[in-house]
């Protein structure tokens, strides 16, 4: 591959609420058994870039721990491999990272001691499937500066005011670009997927630094657009943003739609996760289980409807779970009814405990009681 | 100068003929056990929580399979730059060209390997039990009591006491006497094929007897060191063991995983049973489906209903199939309507739609009574059996089967179906 690829992952955002207080939204479990900066490495692996580095920043513990070998990514090589960075003080600088650009201007020895042509951005909170190459040899039949992968999305069910919003010309370039828009004025989004020779974007990186301007999207892509040429790279397969509760939600809920698993589970090529060694998951008796996705760990006793179990999830005798989401090595107390919730991690949830998101609200239930563990 | 202290010898070269078809094609440690594990994860994850860091595994009949798995032991931690997990096949030599004929002749022409690691200790293990052991611990009693060797047995009911090597032992627990399937056993510690050896002891018998034509530690080595005077200590073992080398212990120890609080219980923190995991995503349970006391692997899809069952990783059973107290290994495919009644298939098998496995009355096999019995139906890797047929009990299928090789579309208890070298 002539790619490195860099992984921004140090985002949060408050639409998150409680469920970003304790972890990166990149390090955010996704369909039962993953996290969604897996998405993002796999697709790297994949697409056959050796060399990776990963930026973050806030509430780095959960992604480390993530990330603590390379090897599920097939990363553990001589050649590349898969490096993490995270905020250091140095001599001429002790402020955290100020924004995307910065992260970047603050690590351009990484970029410049690299040989390859080119560099592949990507967020660590989108859960999608590409082949960079693709976008690479798009890149370079376009003749395109910077190529920003796009996506258009219907208006009805995704708010586009999330999102960076593009119009494009008629031979996809970019020519204009509006960051969180009020009013949409199209609904092709950028994914935040941009492909970049390495050293026009060291060039832009000592640019940006030297005007004290620290965000990549503001003061690279929207800034230079009648400068240079940014090119939109249409992508038509499956691809969802996690960064509030209820796009997490349905995000996760998506992976109960057969065609949805059969994508992102049996079509190759595969998505790659930390394996954590743990044993097949067991319905005892009396339990009940219907359209719901359960990992392996996982110990079931009660009723579960329309729900995705994460890893090591116990629950209990006569529990009702309903179009919920329980993330890894929850404990379920018995006589308990949990409907459209989502179980933040860890939690222990006393017997006879009873959890309802109401009016179409999902409730994030955060409960931590002490565990008694065999 | 490499130096371990101990290091384990893994025997896993034995075919296992008693599980019939299920090990046609692979040896019996890599055949499939809990929905996602292999025999061998056992030992090899015995041996990483008991702090073995250097493992032999002899390998001999069909190895492909089990070298796929054990790579260069990854999954166990075993991939180490001095020790690890090395795979040691027989090999040709100047003098001769020979399989290994026993047990102990296997350990015999790796004494090269051994010699390697200076090993103070040498632990063997045979690749066939379903157990957690922490071997320090057998270690440790082996250094108190000054053992040349140290056996692992387990006491056993008296009635079944004659299946097994039995050992006598004096108060301090050193052995005096050893019995092999005793017609009346006088003692119902049974050895577990589980030993400890000084390395200077076990280098000089294995050398002593080294013309002793299929030389096997329980019939030749232990015997001749006993009646050399060397300490023999047996070591007891209390917790869970299970041998695994019937079709009917096979499929037994296998329905004990699933009683509530299992007795063998792989949901402990505490050693934790490692294995090589192909396939991450939870498994999916449609609302078409009915689950209960079973165990399902990792990426499995469910539209049917599974009873008492153990199924393993990717397996598809559709809507309308009915698994009862039945063992279905990875990738294989249930059709629809199809009824399952104990039944061990194993991997990469499709069975279609509106098939029956486990109808009729008993019948004893005609062929190989001995292996297929218990009333169960196994079927054996990658076959393939059509739609609207009916299969017996204590039968046995092999190979891609037609329509036109059941009678009436039946297959009768006892009978065994085999269509060997059709390799799909």
């Amino acid at each position: 591959m002539r790619a490195i690829g860099i992984i921004l992952a140090g985002g949060n955002s408050t639409k998150m609420e409680q469920l970003s207080s304790k972890r990166a939204i990149a390090a955010m479990p996704i369909g039962g058994s993953y996290r969604s900066i897996d998405f993002a490495l796999s697709n790297m692996s994949n697409s056959h870039i050796q060399k990776v580095a990963v930026f973050t920043q806030y509430n780095s513990r959960s992604l480390n721990e993530h990330l603590s070998s390379s090897k599920w990514w097939d990363f553990g090589r001589k050649q590349g491999g898969l490096f993490v960075f995270t905020p250091t003080i140095t001599p001429d600088n002790s402020m955290w990272y100020q924004g995307t650009a910065d992260a970047l201007y603050q690590n351009i020895n990484f970029l410049k001691s690299s040989h390859e042509p080119y560099v592949v951005i990507a967020p660590g909170d989108g859960i999608y499937k590409l082949d960079y190459n693709k976008v690479l040899e798009y890149h370079i039949a376009k003749g395109a500066d910077i190529t920003v992968v796009c996506k258009d999305l219907s208006p009805a069910e995704d708010e586009l005011n999330r999102f960076g919003v593009t119009t494009l010309a008629n031979d996809n370039r970019i020519i204009e670009f509006e960051e969180k828009p009020l009013v949409p004025k199209t609904n092709t989004i950028s994914c935040g997927i941009y492909v970049i020779r390495r050293r026009q974007l060291i060039e832009l990186l000592e640019c940006c630094a030297k005007e004290g301007r620290n965000s990549f999207v503001n003061d690279v892509i929207m800034r230079y657009k009648d400068v240079k040429k940014i090119y939109a790279y249409k992508l038509d397969s499956y691809w969802k943003n996690i960064s509030t509760v209820d796009s997490y939600y349905n995000t996760n809920m998506d992976f109960l739609k057969k065609d949805v698993r059969d994508y992102f589970f049996k079509q190759y090529p595969d998505i790659y996760s930390k394996v954590d060694d743990l044993p097949p998951a067991k319905y005892n008796i009396g339990c009940q289980v219907s359209n719901s996705l359960i990992s392996s760990g996982c110990i079931i006793n009660g009723n579960i409807e329309n729900s995705v179990l994460f890893k090591q999830v116990y629950i209990g005798n006569n529990c009702t779970i309903k179009n919920s989401i329980i993330l890894n090595d929850v404990y379920i107390g018995d006589n308990c009814h949990i409907e459209n919730c989502i179980v933040e991690s860890r939690d222990t949830i006393r017997a006879n405990t009873t959890h309802k998101g109401l009016h179409g609200r999902i409730k994030v239930v955060v409960e931590k009681n002490i565990r008694y563990i065999l | 100068m490499i130096k371990k202290e101990m290091i384990a010898m893994l025997l896993a070269g034995g075919q296992g003929s008693r599980l019939g078809v299920l090990t046609s094609r692979l040896a019996k440690p890599a055949v499939a056990f809990g929905g996602k594990y292999k025999i061998i994860d056992f030992p090899l994850s015995n041996c990483i929580n008991s702090g073995i860091d250097t493992v032999g595994v002899l390998t001999q009949y069909r190895p492909l399979r089990l070298n796929q798995h054990i790579g260069i032991g990854i999954p166990w931690d075993l991939d180490r730059n001095i020790g690890g997990v090395t795979v040691l096949p027989p090999y040709e030599k100047t003098e001769n060209k020979e399989w290994y004929s026993g047990t102990a002749n296997a350990i015999y022409q790796n004494l090269e390997y051994m010699e390697y690691y200076h090993p103070d200790y040498v632990l063997i293990l045979s690749g066939d039990h379903i157990y957690k052991m922490d071997y320090e611990m057998m270690l440790e009693h082996h250094k108190a009591t000054k053992a040349a060797i140290t056996i692992a047995t387990i006491e056993v009911p008296m009635e079944e006491a004659s299946r097994f090597g039995v050992v006598i032992t004096d108060e301090q627990g050193t052995i005096q006497e050893f019995e092999e399937k005793p017609e009346h056993p006088r003692s119902n510690k049974a050895s577990m094929g589980i030993y400890i050896f000084n390395w200077e002891v076990l280098k000089e018998s294995l050398i002593n007897l080294s013309e002793q034509p299929g030389c096997d530690f329980g019939k030749h080595i232990i015997p001749y060191c006993h009646q050399n005077g060397k300490k023999i200590v047996a070591y007891e073992f209390r917790g869970y063991w299970k041998d695994v080398g019937t079709l009917a212990s096979y499929w037994e120890a296998n329905m004990e995983l699933i009683d509530t609080v299992p007795e063998f219980n792989l949901y402990e923190e505490f050693w934790k049973i490692y294995t090589k995991s192909e396939i991450l995503p939870g498994q999916y349970i449609a609302n078409t489906s009915k689950v209960e006391r079973s165990i399902i692997g990792e990426g499995s899809e469910i539209y049917g209903e599974v009873y008492n069952s153990i199924i393993g990783s990717g397996v598809i059973i559709e809507e309308g199939a009915v698994i009862k107290d039945s063992i279905i290994m990875n990738y294989t495919k249930i059709g629809k309507n199809t009824m399952i009644q104990k039944a061990i298939i194993a991997e990469n098998c499709e069975i279609s739609d509106n098939a029956v496995l486990g109808a009729f009355d008993e019948v004893e096999n005609h062929v190989a009574p001995h292996i297929y019995s218990f009333g169960l139906v196994t079927v054996g890797e990658g076959s393939y059996i059509p739609a609207n047929v009916t299969i017996g009990k204590n039968t046995a299928i092999f190979g891609i089967t037609t329509p036109n090789d059941y009678e009436n579309g039946q297959l009768a208890s006892g009978e065994t179906l085999i269509k060997a070298g059709e390799l799909s």
